[in-house]
């Protein structure tokens, strides 16, 4: 490796000027980085023509072609229509959608659950937060790996539909999977969702006047708890005002399965369940040192000066933690969304699992993997740049 | 009981005046940590309701219904658990295929394996001139009699090693590889030459971004065709060495995080001394780097012993593969919580011990500098 110099000028070379240019810091440091590209691309080259050599050895196709061609396949559930008539590209995003589709719900869950333990673990019930560290402690040490195992297991030794178990009315839990009732669509819904977003873009309208309110007399408003009025309020008049219409999709078993209703599959369940009580307990970690890395002496201080508990959260505790809890969550996020890859292990069709089918079909290797490590790479980068988005927004502004 | 009541209460004193009042000490701290706001008492009275419902079912199912031994008649009569299942099966789940009547030389190796590393982490241990020619005599040993061949041992390939063994095989060669890896990386991450800087940071931060399975799967299906016709190397050492590079782009992050810490005037003040870059950073930079990112190196290496349980994905025998294809057994298959519940065992008494001992070296390590 190199020899990197830390001060700028290259003042090895004596007065005399004697000494030979192989002890100059500039000199070495060119050399250096000259061997190591010459390196990587001499490397580079060998491999690609031992690829190519051992490829038309064993009649491979190389190249992006396979991607258009027949999948032939059948892909066992996905978010949109797809048969096995339709082709590789096509197969492969069905399953990206999948991956996306088990990380989204993975992220949501983990962080109410995560965040839920790690204040447990914060609070001064004694009872409460052992059992929490208890959680935190079982889950952390035991691979992912087991953890979507035991639960595909769980999932493929539950009754049949018939003896299906049902925690409440209307949903099921079965080895065919998870079903729970949903409401009917109807027309109503689209206003309060419209309702909804006024909603919220009231409550920030809210905040921010709030705020500058105070900074100019002083006077504060509790604009938490206004604020959730509105989110809440807002859509609930919406459909109140339009009568209220509520029925249910109740799933109902008919002939050997469930109709109706908003089915998961097994293999989702157990995938979602497996990564989201993993990653969770890493969550509840992060959340504990954040909540216990905001010194209390700032906490006496602020109720010293007579703030309320909630002011207190909100402009003292809360974005001190932040700033510690959210670097660490978003990486989190990222391995969970990695993690769903472990799909390929109970036969979830996620990209690595569709991915792997095209490598055994095709034997094209290195495409296969080519195009599963970008989608990935992609969506990291993705997520890590919303994450560092927030991140700045909730960073303490120094100087 | 009492012990964790005493020192509950002497932790914290709350108000140093008067003695407690209640002659009965459990009562105190229960109201000091159980019922200590209204809020609190109504989540320990819940709580404590669930474990009274939830807690002698489990019991009753874990202990006293359960069956220690028999065979899977006695488990399919009995209502609680079938720890039978580890007692039949705890062979194959722990040493996969290999040989059943060589099975002796694998519990061997692990007696030594486990004993070295035990040393390792005893601080009377911690000199090179102990640790080094130790290390390479627990891999002489092991691996002599994991592959035999000599000595009148029968000679066994890799291919066939399975279980616990090839779990500890894979996650020390991960170790090994991956951590001088790891500083080469971190410090050409640091370097202040764009050509080697820039090579770093593209290797980390896109094998960061892509799942351990990938990786897995170029090392299984790539891997072959990189090398020349006629040449082939081992899948296992292929695996390790994918792994190994995998475990050494987080590391390496961790140690760049350590190698920030270290204050600038140390690196000056050797620069000063006319130290050479490899003096400054072995003798000055490094210690002081690591000492600092202890916590993250010992998480990363957890999560590399339970990282070995990929490899299940592509059919090396480690101990869950192995576990996985005994409880295909039609017989036994329907034990198969007690059987990961074991293999959960031995993986969490394995990392949760690490981890505490980690604690415990932080606070060796920060008894000497408090200031």
């Amino acid at each position: 490796m190199a020899e990197p110099q830390d001060t700028a000028p290259p003042a090895t070379d004596s007065p005399k000027g004697d000494t030979s240019i192989l002890n100059s810091m500039a000199f070495r440091g060119v050399a250096y980085q000259v061997l190591l590209a010459v390196f990587v691309v001499l490397g580079g080259l060998y491999l690609y023509i031992n690829v190519n050599a051992n490829l038309e050895r064993q009649g491979i196709a190389t190249g992006w072609g396979f991607i258009t061609e027949n999948a032939g396949f059948d892909i066992g559930e996905s978010p949109i229509p797809y048969d096995s008539e339709d082709s590789y590209g096509f197969a492969l995003w069905i399953g990206v959608l999948n991956t996306l589709r088990v990380a989204f719900v993975g992220i949501i869950l983990a962080t109410i659950l995560g965040v839920f333990m790690g204040i447990a673990r914060t609070s001064r019930n004694w009872l409460l937060s052992k059992v929490a560290s208890i959680y935190v402690e079982v889950c952390r040490n035991v691979p992912v790996v087991l953890h979507v195992l035991f639960w595909a297991t769980v999932v493929r030794f539950l009754p049949h539909p018939k003896q299906a178990i049902s925690p409440f009315e209307g949903a099921y839990l079965m080895n065919r999977g998870v079903i729970f009732p949903i409401p009917n669509e109807h027309p109503a819904y689209v206003w309060v969702g419209l309702a909804f977003v006024l909603g919220v873009i009231g409550a920030v309208v809210l905040g921010r006047w709030a705020q500058r309110r105070r900074e100019a007399t002083g006077q504060y408003i509790p604009t938490f708890w206004y604020g959730c009025a509105i989110v809440v309020g807002m859509p609930l008049a919406a459909w109140l005002v339009q009568g209220a219409p509520l029925t249910w999709n109740v799933p109902e078993l008919k002939g050997f399965n469930f109709q109706g209703g908003l089915a998961m599959s097994p293999e989702y369940a157990a995938l979602v369940v497996g990564v989201t009580v993993y990653t969770a307990a890493f969550i509840a970690e992060i959340v504990r040192a954040g909540i216990q890395s905001v010194p209390h002496g700032q906490i006496e201080a602020a109720r010293a000066l007579g703030l309320r508990p909630g002011f207190i959260m909100r402009y003292v505790t809360m974005p001190q933690a932040l700033r510690v809890i959210v670097p660490p969550t978003a990486s989190q996020y990222l391995s969970l969304t990695k993690n769903s890859s472990l799909g390929v292990l109970i036969g979830y069709p996620d990209l690595v699992n569709v991915g792997n089918t095209t490598l055994n079909q095709t034997g094209q290797a290195v495409e296969a993997i080519a195009i599963m490590m970008i989608v990935y790479l992609s969506i990291s980068l993705t997520i890590s740049t919303f994450m560092n988005v927030y991140n700045k927004l909730v960073a303490i502004k120094e100087r | 009981m009492n012990d964790t009541v005493s020192t509950a209460t002497s932790a914290k004193p709350r108000h140093t005046a008067p003695p407690p009042v209640e002659r009965v000490a459990a009562l105190r701290w229960m109201r000091e940590n159980l019922f200590n706001s209204p809020i609190n008492s109504m989540i320990t009275v819940i709580l404590v309701l669930a474990l009274v419902f939830a807690l002698p079912d489990f019991v009753q199912w874990a202990l006293f219904q359960s069956v220690w031994t028999g065979d899977h008649e006695a488990c399919r009569a009995a209502t609680g658990a079938c720890w039978a299942v580890v007692g039949e099966k705890h062979r194959p789940m722990l040493f996969g295929v290999y040989p059943f009547e060589e099975h002796w030389r694998l519990i061997l190796a692990l007696i030594v394996y486990l004993s070295v590393i035990a040393a390792t982490l005893t601080p009377a241990f911690w000199k090179i001139k102990i640790l080094v020619p130790m290390w390479v005599l627990n891999l002489a040993i092991s691996l002599t009699l994991m592959w035999g061949g000599v000595f009148g041992l029968k000679p066994i390939e890799t291919s066939q090693w399975g279980g616990l063994p090839l779990t500890m095989v894979l996650f020390t060669g991960t170790v090994v590889f991956g951590s001088p890896l790891a500083v080469l990386l971190a410090l050409g991450r640091r370097s202040h030459l764009p050509g080697i800087k820039s090579v770093c940071v593209v290797l980390i931060e896109s094998l960061r971004g892509v799942p351990l399975i990938t990786i897995l799967f170029v090392a299984v299906n790539v891997f072959p065709l990189f090398l020349p016709e006629g040449l082939e190397l081992d899948k296992l050492l292929r695996v390790m060495a994918g792994m190994a590079i995998f475990f050494a782009c987080y590391q390496a992050e961790v140690i760049r995080g350590g190698l920030q810490a270290v204050p600038r005037g140390q690196i000056e003040a050797a620069e000063a001394l006319g130290l050479s870059y490899w003096q400054l950073m072995r003798r000055i930079v490094l210690p002081q780097a690591l000492r600092i990112c202890l916590p993250g190196l010992v998480n990363h290496i957890i999560a590399a012993f339970k990282n070995t349980s990929f490899v299940l994905i592509i059919g090396l025998f480690d101990i869950l593969t192995a576990t996985t294809a005994v409880m295909e057994d039609p017989v036994w298959r329907i034990f198969f919580v007690e059987a990961y519940l074991f293999v959960a065992v031995i993986y969490f008494c394995f990392c949760f011990a690490l981890s505490k001992y980690s604690q415990l070296v932080e606070r060796w390590l920060s008894e000497g500098r408090r200031f």
